[in-house]
């Protein structure tokens, strides 16, 4: 097969093993695993497939026009470069483990078919936005991605928290979509085309009228779907949803579409210097309020969503800065990491029957419960804190260092200043970074008090999939000689001085967490918390279900909880009352959005109910008193009928009489 | 106004002619008797319609109906009074009287004879009385009629008319006279064994005054 | 003779027989109401006649022509309208007229409470076979069958005579 049938397929298997799964999941519930898991492996191997034989050579382009659409054509098109292949190796990997780890966690879901199924629609959604190269067709996936987001994230929808973060997640993401299509729009327009190729080439000779508006408006879907600042809030509310889809949504597919995007479309960005501003301030805030925002948050998988939003401004940093080929490394890099981080996540949750970090800091022995877990998180979250020599360490030193490379002024492909404000907030987020980490991992491992209760072996296969992920954590940095030849061929190893000053600073939040953990820890038994909710017979999905809907009741807010012994609270001072809210931004939403809206609506129902509805109804009461008007005559009674009738008659001839006599 | 000017042209000339020989208030003998056969005739008939018991309507029926037949012959016109003594005194009151049978129509004074529409109906007829009285008075207060002379309605003026001019119509009656006999049986045929009688000879005696009228 | 004289005459007949026709319950006193009405317009018809043959010399004497004629329809008519009149006596045990309202609209839908009733002065509607006296009763074994179908076929009938 010609590497361009494989490419097809890679989308297409996944997108099959989903319509299979949908049809037959209620009739044949049997087929339901092999159908959720063995499309998506196909493709992760057909996907490395491609990657071997493109190679990261010139780029794979192919394309076919179904039918005329028009003044600007819209094409069937693959474009296939090293960004793409490699993306599209994480994605395939990812899923495949989400797949495998879902046959676990989901043990007893009765909605496993259709989740799969969706999980399944995901994955080929997100290989076609990678391997896509016409906008148009980007767009189709990207549009699927977030219908499926909302189906998964609402996945426990008997709990109000799921339902609220599905909408959330679908309108905020959409809210960012409308500027995303008129920018493409737009962009097609100017250019021609949606055709990637043709417009990079377009762009390249300066083709482009308006690279500022087009840029902006691209990127506000870019930060709906990336979760960037200020449209990341629908993120950390997404947590709600299984931690499988935390980990597709954040590690590998919805989240990477959008800085996958950029990367693809970096020249049209760069084209306008105001955009790269922007994008690197967008990147600057989103990076350190989220780090700030992580290390209040109480529940392990809102912190982990929080660090997501965090590395997702590392990637939009590398991006207002130019370098592409950062910011595709992080995102892989980022991608094995963070998808390790969270399906971890969901075996702590399952063995703790808690999601709540300030209940898990108050187990004994959950380090030795779940072994497994406690090594490759331990891995994880090293390489989240960029430690060498982690696989985070090289990738986001591949991000300072561009960072720094455009602040110093080397190159012309980004404005200084995206350059200072991204090397600053890295530098920032790096030290808190190492600080939520290790808050993390001791609040979660070192616990001290009561022994956990039990809740059964974790299945294999779930702890099976952590190592297989723990690889690339470990050692997928090590490849940054090779990958330059994938990308643009810019150099991504680490410089001297951003590599002291990062990990420096990663170790002092490391090493001041600690201080104060030790410093506080002594609390912990002074004031006992507890929110064990599950019962343990259940599965994980099960588990954590209940200890999400029963965050909110035990602890009074779904993000925080009051401990004392919280490193973080210690840490942040007044600011963690702010932090756990997210920086009241939700609140400033429901201020300046969601209630003049809810005030509209009101009116409007007012209007519907009390003025149209009126004449509505006035409009069914005429009527109906002339009916029942009209139906008093209708007696049955034939000589009444007769008697009007001849009164008729006598009227009409008197009146013809009159009128003929001229009287 | 004067609806006479409405009236035939063709009777024009003769009208304006006997206005003068003939008052509208200098009765004659032929007058004076329909007037009074008229009375009769108008009470019996208001009885027939007032009265509380079934069996006498249709006996008040027949006086009213022969004094209608008195009115005809004074009319001179015989051939149609005979018909009328034999076909409506003769059959029709006899068929009305078996439905009153037949239907168990109480005999003696029955309190409830007529509807709730009783007002409605008075109302109704007198508006009309009014409204035609008016108009025909109006119209031929002073139209004379002269009956001196040949019958104009005996047989055989009437056998003359009837087969020179309306021979079609007539045997067209005698088709919608067979509809009746068929539609008689079909709605009888229903009727098991007791109904059948009055709705056959009521097609028969619907079928007898064409053949009289052929005699 | 004055004509005024047979046409009043006439006018009121008429007027009397519509006043039967209109307040009269039995359907048989309607009967006899409508054949005063048909010979009111005869005695006008005859009257006109005479007048028209002595002031015109009308030799097509059309108004005893269709004297005769109405005699006959009248004739006819006055046995299928007994027809019926026997055959709806038979189906519902009675020939009121007022109680003969299957056309009237029930507020309650077809089968409502009072659906047949004709009024609160009329407690045993016209069903026939609450009738014990009415040939619908049980000794009739096609009783509810004519039962069951008597609006229509009542309908039936009357579309049949009225064609």
């Amino acid at each position: 097969m010609t590497t361009t049938t494989l490419a097809v397929l890679v989308p297409v298997l996944p997108f099959l093993g989903a319509l299979a799964g949908l049809l037959l999941g209620r009739t044949a519930p049997g087929f339901a695993r092999p159908l959720a898991v063995l499309p998506t492996f196909a493709a992760f191997v057909l996907a490395v497939l491609v990657a071997a034989r493109q190679g990261g050579d010139g780029a794979l382009d192919a394309a076919t026009e179904l039918a005329p659409t028009g003044s600007v054509p819209i094409e069937l098109a693959l474009h296939i470069d090293g960004f793409a292949a490699l993306v599209a190796v994480l994605v395939g990997t990812v899923a495949t483990c989400v797949q495998l780890y879902s046959t676990g966690y989901l043990r007893h879901d009765p909605r496993y078919p259709s989740y799969a199924a969706l999980v399944s629609l995901f994955t080929s959604a997100m290989l076609l936005v990678v391997y896509s190269g016409d906008l148009m067709v980007l767009l189709v996936g990207w549009e699927i991605m977030g219908i499926c987001s909302y189906f998964l994230v609402g996945h426990y929808w008997e709990t109000p928290e799921a339902r609220a973060a599905s909408i959330k997640a679908f309108l905020v993401t959409k809210l960012g979509d409308v500027p995303f299509l008129i920018g493409l729009l737009a962009l097609a327009h100017d250019t021609g085309s949606f055709r990637l190729t043709r417009i990079l080439g377009a762009v390249s000779h300066g083709g482009l009228d308006h690279p500022t508006v087009v840029a902006l408006l691209l990127l506000a879907g870019v930060a709906g779907k990336s979760a960037q600042f200020p449209l990341h809030t629908w993120l950390p509310d997404a947590m709600a949803g299984p931690t499988p889809v935390s980990a597709l949504i954040h590690a590998a597919t919805m989240v990477a579409a959008g800085i996958y995007f950029v990367a693809r479309l970096l020249p049209v960005f760069e084209a306008s210097r105001a955009a790269m501003v922007v994008l690197a301030v967008m990147a600057a805030v989103t990076m350190a309020g989220s780090a700030l925002a992580a290390l209040a948050q109480d529940d392990i998988k809102r912190v982990l969503a929080y660090s997501t939003i965090g590395q997702l401004g590392y990637l939009s940093g590398a991006l207002a800065v130019g370098d592409r080929g950062a910011a595709v490394f992080h995102l892989l890099a980022h991608g094995a990491f963070k998808a390790l981080l969270f399906l971890a996540a969901g075996v702590i949750i399952h063995a703790a029957g808690t999601n709540s970090l300030a209940a898990m800091s108050r187990m004994g022995d959950l380090r030795a419960r779940v072994p497994d877990a406690f090594w490759t998180m331990t891995v994880a979250l090293l390489a989240l804190a960029a430690i060498p020599p982690f696989s985070g360490f090289f990738s986001k030193e591949a991000v300072l260092g561009a960072a720094e490379h455009v602040a110093t002024g080397h190159t012309e492909h980004a404005p200084g200043a995206a350059g200072w404000i991204v090397l600053v907030a890295g530098l920032l987020t790096a030290l808190l970074t190492g600080a939520y980490a290790t808050r993390l991992w001791l609040l979660a491992f070192r616990g001290r008090g009561a022994e956990a209760p039990d809740h059964g072996r974790q299945p294999l296969v779930m702890n099976a999939v952590l190592w297989v992920l723990a690889v690339p954590s470990l050692a997928f940095g090590l490849a940054y000689g090779a990958l330059p030849d994938w990308f643009d061929g810019r150099d991504l190893a680490p410089t001297l001085q951003t590599a002291v000053l990062g990990t420096g600073l990663a170790l002092v939040g490391v090493l001041v967490t600690y201080g104060t953990w030790r410093h506080t820890t002594a609390l912990a038994a002074g004031t006992p918390l507890g929110a064990v909710a599950a019962h343990p017979g259940g599965d994980a999905g099960e588990v954590e279900a209940e200890a999400i809907a029963s965050h909110t009741p035990v602890y009074g807010d779904v993000a925080s909880a009051p401990d004392p012994a919280d490193p973080g609270r210690l840490l942040l001072g007044p600011l963690h009352r702010h932090a756990a809210a997210g920086f009241h931004l939700d609140a400033v939403y429901t201020v300046l959005f969601v209630r003049p809206v809810q005030a509209g609506a009101r009116l409007v129902r007012f209007l519907d109910r009390a003025v149209v509805e009126t004449y509505v109804q006035a409009a069914g009461a005429a009527p109906r008193l002339l009916g029942g008007a009209v139906r008093r005559a209708q007696t049955g009674n034939v000589q009444t009928y007769v008697s009007a009738l001849l009164a008729g008659t006598v009227v009409l001839t008197v009146a013809a009489v009159l009128v003929a006599t001229g009287a | 106004m004067t609806l006479a000017a409405a009236a035939a042209p063709a009777a024009h000339a003769t009208t304006t002619a006997a206005t003068q020989t003939h008052g509208f208030l200098s009765p004659t003998g032929v007058e004076i008797a329909f007037l009074l056969v008229g009375l009769v005739t108008l009470g019996a008939a208001l009885v027939t319609v007032t009265t509380r018991q079934l069996v006498h309507a249709a006996l008040w029926l027949v006086v009213a109906l022969g004094g209608l037949a008195v009115e005809y012959l004074l009319l001179t016109a015989e051939f149609i009074a005979w018909v009328q003594v034999l076909i409506y005194v003769g059959s029709v009151v006899v068929l009305l009287l078996f439905g009153l049978m037949l239907t168990r129509a109480p005999i003696g004074r029955s309190p409830d004879t007529d509807s709730g529409n009783r007002w409605a109906a008075l109302t109704v007829a007198l508006a009309a009385a009014a409204a035609l009285v008016w108009v025909v008075a109006d119209a031929f207060r002073t139209t004379w009629v002269d009956l001196d002379g040949a019958p104009s309605g005996s047989t055989e003026v009437t056998g003359q008319a009837l087969f020179q001019n309306w021979v079609l119509p007539f045997e067209a009656l005698s088709v919608l006279l067979l509809a009746a006999l068929v539609g008689a049986i079909v709605l009888s045929r229903k009727a098991k064994a007791e109904a059948a009688p009055p709705a056959v000879p009521g097609a028969r005696n619907g079928r007898g005054p064409a053949e009289e009228g052929a005699r | 003779m004055h004509l005024a004289y047979p046409a009043v005459l006439s006018a009121l007949l008429f007027c009397t027989g519509l006043y039967g026709v209109l307040a009269r319950r039995n359907a048989i006193l309607v009967l006899m109401s409508v054949e005063l009405m048909l010979n009111a317009v005869n005695l006008n018809l005859v009257a006109f006649d005479v007048w028209l043959d002595r002031a015109a010399r009308d030799t097509l004497h059309s108004g005893q022509a269709l004297t005769l004629f109405i005699i006959a329809v009248a004739a006819a008519e006055i046995g299928i309208g007994l027809a019926i009149v026997l055959a709806v006596h038979r189906n519902r045990g009675t020939s009121d007229i007022d109680r003969l309202r299957d056309t009237a609209e029930t507020p309650g839908g077809p089968d409502g409470p009072d659906g047949e009733d004709g009024g609160p002065d009329d407690p045993e509607g016209p069903g026939g076979p609450d009738d014990p006296e009415g040939p619908g009763g049980p000794d009739d074994p096609d009783g509810d069958a004519h039962d069951s179908d008597g609006p229509a076929a009542t309908a039936a009938q009357k579309a049949e005579a009225t064609a």
